[in-house]
């Protein structure tokens, strides 16, 4: 019988789909942003096609939003006038980043989903199948409706235990990338559950899902409950579940209740550690954002923490949120004020310095610490500046402090 | 399909930003410029110094992190003839056929060659020789469609011939 992933393929299939078979299916979402949608519509010209379905499109300006220079400012205009001419939802500058808009506005439980990005796993929060592809592999979405897939075993992850004060998901996201490490679940989905999971909001299960590309994995997934449901606004189909003799690759139990934050040091994702075996490190500049913590939850943690307090002289505080709604969000519940009082500074919904273009960009010598998804070398500016990935809680700690660390001073 | 050419070695993870940093690829879709700055994140000078036809040989997960299908083509543009690696990110394996990009996965061949060995390669048959060290490796063969789309230079070129995909039910 079923893991929930190959339930979902058996599902658009019409007919038992298991690990390894591989399957030609619709789907039902495809999504491709700023970095990835202009190669996507060269394919797809070249395929001389109509669009199939433009009503399952969605294209997204994040990246380089706004733009920085010129050669990026044409792409976008590529991107508005594809999306006017074949009818497809387009979202502008300053919507937010892509795959907090789809979680937002589109993504329900149960659906097949492309994104032509590789944090496109991010949806499996409210029981999608989401995955990220290329743009040829997005252009052929765009034709034909349909894509190739192998489906993937799956990896259980049974997460239990209630985390400390000042851990949160992000911590247990990375110490999973340090056990199972980068290529640790190389064409395999992980399925997220356990108590804990279950306990966490769906912007927390987001911080999971997000980063299952980072162990190479094909997606993660989280059984869809009532917060999913809510979240979402869409009832959950009830095969969207694994099957009690489902056969799994390898599981994994973690129990949090020890755990302690963690944090990612250059410039490998799985190169993770106790943060205090790197506490004291001076931090020039703090990334509070990004499609893995980028959220209201994410801003109002670090508020808790920065409230009528002032950041470090020596650190440059940047806040991205995830998109128009979290920013607004954030605007009423005074966060934005809070933020900006202590010293932050507050940018427009969107990637920021995460893809490493622009707002932000580090200098050779320079060290930041961020609450994005890799560090590798060259990611966010100089190849010889070094990115650590922490929690919103760290993030805040470390600008206070302008170190490293997750205490008061 | 078989290519020659000499070796030119990495290690584990060579990531996407490694392989096209992200400051260049947002500004244009010229892979010829672009391709000056394959692999700039790990060997500067890999543009200038590269053949062309020369071969990649990496170790485990080759091309992990972005989904930017940049990666895959400034290597081809470059003047890379195929790539070799213990194993591939699965977004890049599949960008690589897509735009036509030759790969092939062989268990522990990175401990088996050296950066400058001549090498052939036969991608059909997932087979690598090593002129220089007289010896053969056998890796995996790649699908049938894999092959059809690479042998049509990608998969442009495949949907725009077929109109659709074509593929057997399971």
């Amino acid at each position: 019988m079923g893991t929930i992933v190959e339930n979902i393929f058996s599902e658009k299939f019409g007919e038992t789909a298991r690990a390894g078979d591989v399957v030609l299916v619709d789907v039902d979402l495809a999504m491709a942003q700023d970095g990835t949608a202009p190669l996507a519509i060269n394919a797809f010209k070249q395929m001389d096609m109509d669009i199939a379905h433009p009503e399952r499109l969605a294209l997204i300006i994040d990246h380089i939003a706004p733009s920085k220079s010129e050669g990026a400012s044409e792409l976008h205009i590529m991107m508005r006038e594809f999306a006017r001419e074949h009818g497809i939802k387009l979202y502008d500058v300053g919507e937010g980043v892509c795959h907090q808009l789809m979680l937002e506005n589109h993504v329900e439980p149960g659906q097949l989903v492309i994104g032509a990005d590789s944090h496109t796993c991010t949806y499996g929060a409210v029981g999608a199948f989401a995955t990220g592809v290329g743009s040829t592999d997005m252009a052929a979405a765009f034709a034909t409706g349909k894509l190739w897939f192998k489906v993937p075993q799956t990896i259980k992850i049974n997460l239990t235990g209630q985390t400390k004060q000042n851990v949160s998901a992000k911590d247990i996201i990375l110490k999973l990338c340090k056990k199972i490490e980068a290529d640790g679940a190389l064409y395999k989905a992980l399925e997220i559950t356990g108590p804990t999971t279950k306990n966490l909001t769906i912007p927390s299960r987001a911080t999971l899902t997000n980063m299952a590309i980072e162990m190479g994995a094909k997606t993660a997934i989280i059984q869809p409950d009532k917060k999913a449901e809510e979240f979402t606004g869409a009832k959950a189909p009830d095969w969207v579940m694994a099957d009690d003799d489902a056969e799994y690759v390898r599981e994994i139990d973690i129990d949090v209740s020890s755990l302690e934050p963690q944090i990612a040091v250059p410039h490998q994702v799985d190169n993770v550690h106790d943060i205090t075996e790197v506490e004291g490190t001076k931090i020039d500049q703090v990334v509070l954002g990004s499609c893995t913590n980028g959220r209201l939850e994410d801003l109002e943690a670090a508020t808790r923490i920065v409230s009528g307090r002032q950041i470090d002289d020596g650190v440059r505080f940047l806040v991205f949120p995830a998109s128009k709604s979290v920013y607004m969000d954030a605007i009423d519940k005074g966060v934005v004020q809070t933020l900006v009082d202590a010293g932050a500074t507050v940018c427009n919904p969107g990637c920021g310095p995460c893809p490493g273009t622009h707002m932000g960009i580090l200098a050779p010598g320079e060290k930041a610490l961020a609450t994005t998804n890799r560090n590798f070398k060259g990611r966010m500016g100089s190849t010889e500046a070094e990115v650590y990935l922490g929690s919103p809680e760290t993030a805040a700690y470390t600008a206070l402090n302008g170190v490293i660390t997750t205490e008061d001073d | 399909m078989n290519f020659e050419g000499t070796a030119r070695t990495y290690g584990d993870d060579v990531d996407t930003d490694a392989i096209i940093p992200g400051k260049y690829k947002f500004d244009t879709l010229d892979m010829n410029k672009l391709a000056r700055h394959a692999m700039e994140g790990i060997d500067p000078d890999f543009y200038n110094r590269i053949d062309e036809g020369d071969i990649i040989v990496a170790g485990e997960n080759f091309g992990c992190g972005s989904s930017r299908e940049q990666a895959p083509l400034v290597i081809k543009h470059a003047g890379i003839s195929c790539v070799v690696a213990e194993s591939f990110a699965r977004i890049f394996f599949r960008n690589a056929i897509n735009v036509g990009l030759p790969i092939i996965q062989i268990p522990g061949i990175s401990s088996k060659v050296d950066e400058g060995d001549e090498l052939k390669v036969d991608v059909e048959n997932g087979v690598l020789e090593n002129l220089t060290k007289n010896e053969s490796y056998e890796g995996e063969e790649i699908s049938d469609f894999m092959l059809i789309v690479l042998g049509e230079g990608g998969l442009p070129n495949y949907i725009k011939n077929r109109g659709d995909f074509v593929w057997p039910t399971k």
